[in-house]
């Protein structure tokens, strides 16, 4: 008998900004026996009471990062044990922040994170709002996205990298590593919804979830849309900004 | 203010170039107060305005408000500066301020009413002071300019002078909160029969209270966060309302309720969103000082121009385009349910691509997993034709809604569309299309006509 997938995606009323909530409707259209949960900001976090496969985080507003820190600090080292055990978390756009050491605003105010990751931070200019393509690669897949923010990260993440940057930025405008990886923690500022935009990242998502040979949901469909989209950004005349 | 002669220097050359722009049949709506503003920074501070100013903003529905209002008020014999004409931003409000003033700065006329855009806010309200400063509702909208709601309220909150009076919609919980500290009118529609319990949208960002954080409960929504909520922990609520308007679309009438007494207007649209901008527009003509006798008069002439929108019927199908503007899940959402509820056997035309961004970019698309394509997962909407390049992405999105993969048409040119409209027994076709496509929606719909017309001939 297959191991049952569970799948938990915290505080979806408000870490659901530019479309990326629909990273999880789409994985109930490749898992429709897999359970999904949704936790909300006056719930205790699923994972703490039993095994979950997954965790998905989306983007939020700069404070709803403060609040959604607030609210995970009292289970910092569950989620600690959870990445050591090899749990999947994808989080998106600036939901990454809330696990690294802290988030400075312009006046050099600090907003303490998880500090998970605690080599790495993230400056905030919100009068900077930064738009852009992205083009990388991770294990051989070309990925491609989109960024658009307030704020980058900063720090080493030369051990701990999500994907190689082939055309944009990486976690900081002049890096070419982009996101944080360790284990099966995945993160990443890329939106687009990130998932639907990268089919073949999506296959060895559901491999590391324990699909033995993945299929997607229209996968025809999203395979068309990520080839058209590939060969675009991979045309040197592409304006990424 | 004393004018220094930076100013009255920028102000000359600017005016010579309005002057020029429009010998050549330019509007000089923009360029004249972009000059202004580069030549003496400080222009807008130190430009005579106008003893009342009323700004309209927000992000959907304000170029319908500010027009209602300057339509109303011009019938009403008002001489009105504005800027109506163009920009909307500070260059905009600049190049209105220009034309509306003399050589030496003076403001010819008494009233104004400037349309302003939400992120502009802070570049204007510190020199352009409103005195009555209007609010439509706050939306998520584009992503790269206005990332989303909270930003755009913390820009438009924080620069609002205090002596502005505001004008706000109590059933939108979000703009009804800016600059707590300013006086301000509220005003609301009563509770509707079509009204929900619930948002069925996928964007409601209004789900949590925003003093305790717990989940916000409605007593009812019209669509997104558009509604009337209460948190049950902390007590926070949608404020009273000093209007409170009842509408009746059968008999097109609007009854509005203020200080207990009942007036009653001409409803000049169809639908609820529209109905908001009316009901602005007359909250702000009532607290600026017209009568409803005046205000009924005015709006018993008016329409809301729908210059993204054209019909025609050729034997018994009828075509519609309408501007569907892309990037802006909410203006998509809702016509998207408009489309759904017209009665009938609809086909779809959809041309939603950005026009700039294909050119030498890549859209991002991440607004589409905002808009409810669901509301075109309709028995009623037997096929969707997807044209543009980014079709795939579309075609992907409206499988995710439901919509069954038969009836879906993938074209990556906009012209071939109508090629493949099945025309069987079709009572409406819509051509829905993004702001900047109007021309080619209008090549499209002409195609269109004439396969009609060749078919019945």
């Amino acid at each position: 008998m297959e191991k049952q997938i569970i799948i938990e995606s915290l505080f979806p009323e408000i870490a659901n900004l530019f479309g990326d909530r629909m990273n999880i409707y789409y994985l109930q259209k490749c898992l429709p026996n897999a359970e999904f949960i949704d936790t909300n900001l006056t719930s205790e976090p699923a994972f703490v009471k039993k095994p979950v496969s997954m965790v998905y985080m989306g983007p939020m507003t700069e404070s709803q990062q403060e609040l959604i820190i607030h609210t995970l600090l009292p289970y910092k080292a569950a989620i600690q044990q959870l990445i050591e055990n090899g749990c999947i978390f994808l989080l998106t756009g600036n939901a990454m922040e809330v696990f690294e050491a802290y988030i400075e605003n312009e006046d050099g105010s600090r907003i303490e994170g998880l500090g998970i990751f605690p080599d790495v931070y993230a400056k905030r200019n919100m009068m900077a709002r930064y738009n852009s393509l992205i083009l990388g690669e991770y294990h051989g897949i070309r990925l491609v996205g989109f960024k658009a923010q307030f704020s980058h990260s900063y720090g080493d993440n030369q051990n701990q990298y999500f994907y190689k940057v082939i055309r944009g930025c990486g976690i900081h405008p002049g890096s070419l590593l982009e996101g944080l990886n360790k284990n099966n923690f995945f993160a990443t500022y890329t939106v687009g919804p990130f998932l639907l935009l990268n089919p073949l990242f999506i296959k060895q998502l559901l491999i590391l979830l324990g699909i033995k040979q993945p299929t997607l949901a229209y996968e025809d469909t999203i395979m068309a849309a990520y080839r058209k989209r590939l060969a675009e950004f991979e045309k040197e005349k592409l304006k990424y900004q | 203010m004393k004018k220094n002669l930076r100013f009255l220097s920028a102000l000359f050359i600017s005016k010579a170039a309005m002057f020029t722009q429009k010998l050549f049949g330019m509007n000089a709506s923009y360029f004249p107060g972009k000059l202004a503003i580069t030549l003496c920074p400080d222009f807008l501070s130190q430009i005579d305005k106008p003893e009342t100013i009323i700004s309209v903003t927000g992000t959907n529905g304000k170029t319908t408000v500010c027009n209602m209002i300057i339509d109303a008020l011009m019938a009403n014999g008002y001489d009105v500066l504005n800027n109506r004409a163009g920009s909307n931003i500070n260059a905009g409000v600049a190049s209105a301020l220009i034309s509306g003033s003399t050589l030496i700065g003076k403001a010819k006329k008494k009233i104004a009413v400037f349309e302003i855009d939400e992120r502009s806010s802070k570049l204007i309200y510190p020199y352009v002071q409103p005195t009555y400063a209007v609010c439509t509702n706050l939306f998520r909208d584009s992503i790269h300019r206005n990332a989303h709601p909270e930003f755009i309220f913390r820009i438009i909150s924080e620069s609002l002078p205090k002596t502005s009076h505001l004008i706000l919609n109590a059933d939108d919980l979000i703009s009804a909160r800016l600059a707590p500290e300013n006086t301000r009118t509220y005003f609301s529609i009563a509770p509707m029969n079509s009204d929900l319990p619930e948002s069925i949208n996928i964007i409601n960002d209004m789900r949590i209270c925003p003093n305790c954080h717990s989940a916000l409960k409605y007593h009812y929504v019209r669509y997104h966060h558009i509604g009337n909520a209460y948190c049950p922990s902390c007590g926070f609520a949608s404020p009273k309302s000093d209007y409170i308007a009842e509408l009746n679309f059968k008999e097109n009438s609007l009854s509005l309720t203020h200080a207990s007494a009942a007036e009653h207007y001409p409803l000049i649209t169809n639908s609820v969103f529209n109905a908001y901008n009316q009901i602005t527009a007359i909250t702000l003509l009532r607290e600026f000082g017209l009568s409803a006798k005046q205000i009924q008069a005015a709006f018993s002439n008016l329409s809301i121009v729908e210059s993204r929108y054209s019909y025609e019927k050729i034997g018994n199908t009828e075509v519609i385009t309408h501007m569907a503007k892309g990037q802006n899940p909410i203006a998509c959402s809702c016509v998207f349910d408009y489309v759904k509820k017209e009665p009938g056997k609809k086909e779809i035309i959809l041309m939603l691509d950005d026009v700039f961004d294909r050119v030498a970019s890549s859209e991002i698309m991440t607004w589409i997993y905002d808009a409810d394509f669901e509301f075109l997962n309709d028995p009623s909407i037997c096929q969707i034709i997807i044209s543009g390049v980014r079709c795939e992405d579309y075609k992907l999105r409206l499988l995710l809604a439901g919509v069954a993969e038969e009836k879906l048409t993938c074209t990556p040119k906009e012209i071939d569309a109508p090629d493949y409209l099945t025309l069987s027994n079709t009572d409406k076709i819509f051509i829905l299309h993004e702001l900047y496509a109007a021309e080619e929606a209008l090549r499209v719909r002409n195609k269109v006509t004439e396969q009609l017309k060749a078919r019945r001939e």
